[in-house]
């Protein structure tokens, strides 16, 4: 149990944060149309921001599923990356059914702390950092999702506006930091409104997908990255 | 379509995308190109959702518009993630109701 409970410890700034970001995520759900209960099941079984918002622009714009998979391999694929990564630092406890049931749980900021930690990780703190970040991620949603419906209109509206300035809040200090990370979202920015105000045949999840892929194998050719830069 | 089968699906893709290599792949990859795109990705991926589609994220796009700068101008800032979100939020709020 030990092992566990420094895995809660340790994910109580992941649930507080999520809380507060799967509110928003709620809010939009219910702005989109959908039902509560589908909230709170897109957030519980998928657990990941970008990903449930693309995939939920799909699903409103009465996408195909070959859209949606697309969009989540598109989006999630550095989920593949970073279980690679995880994969050479876990400890004897982890076998297969461990593995399975880990994997469910990676995501940006979980992979961030486990990463973090010093040698090998156990399975039993995997679960705790899981466990408490899964309840802020659902409660959050569920508690945006009641509100949403009973929020005034021009409250929702601005709520609907949170994880779009997250993701800014992610994107703008490496891009200040790192002229390439600059380069690359520069250069999806004006892919991305090109594709939308002038190729307006393209559907929102296959520009993100069409923006997203030739970005970044034009920054990977022009500007490859170093050793000491990998994920 | 039914909204189930296409939250079922989109679970199951994470789903994979994330338990394929974490359970049975423990080689590196070795290419720089690939591991060059994948360091970009999720930078390009963000950039892509986030625009334009934050500016028809609220009601009005005056009210989407103050909001984003107010996300901009913090995160330059490098304030936490929570602090920006909500700030931009609340800017949209009372830009909304001012306009």
């Amino acid at each position: 149990m030990k092992n566990f409970s420094r895995g809660i410890v340790d994910g109580i700034p992941i649930m507080l944060g999520y809380l507060s970001v799967s509110f928003g995520f709620g809010i939009l759900v219910m702005k989109s149309g959908l039902s509560v209960l589908s909230a709170v099941m897109i957030s519980a079984t998928n657990l990941t921001s970008a990903g449930q918002v693309a995939g939920l622009s799909v699903i409103v714009a009465g996408g195909t599923l070959i859209e949606l998979i697309f969009c989540q391999l598109v989006i999630n694929i550095r989920y593949s990356l970073m279980g690679f990564s995880l994969s050479q630092k876990l400890d004897s406890s982890f076998k297969t059914p461990q593995r399975l049931i880990v994997s469910f749980g990676i995501t940006d900021e979980i992979f961030a702390v486990a990463s973090a930690q010093k040698g090998k990780i156990n399975a039993r703190y995997m679960y705790g950092l899981i466990t408490i970040s899964f309840v802020g991620w659902v409660s959050g949603t569920l508690l945006g999702a009641v509100a949403g419906e009973f929020l005034p209109s021009q409250v929702t509206d601005a709520l609907g506006l949170m994880l779009y300035a997250m993701f800014i809040a992610i994107i703008v200090p490496p891009a200040k930091k790192n002229y390439r990370v600059l380069f690359v979202v520069l250069f999806a920015l004006a892919l991305s409104l090109f594709v939308t105000y002038v190729c307006t045949f393209i559907s929102a999840g296959f520009s993100v997908i069409i923006c997203a892929l030739i970005s970044s194998v034009i920054c990977a050719l022009v500007f490859p990255i170093s050793e000491e830069e990998e994920v | 379509m039914s909204i189930a089968v296409y939250i079922g699906v989109m679970a199951l893709v994470t789903y994979l995308i994330r338990m394929l290599p974490f359970t049975f792949f423990r080689k590196q990859i070795k290419s720089r190109f690939i591991k060059s795109v994948l360091y970009y990705l999720p930078y390009a991926v963000l950039t892509a959702m986030t625009f334009p589609a934050i500016f028809y994220s609220t009601g009005k796009p005056i009210a989407a518009s103050i909001g984003t700068a107010v996300a901009l101008l913090l995160s330059y800032f490098d304030l936490p993630l929570i602090v920006v979100s909500v700030a931009a939020s609340l800017a949209a709020l009372f830009a909304g109701l001012m306009y």
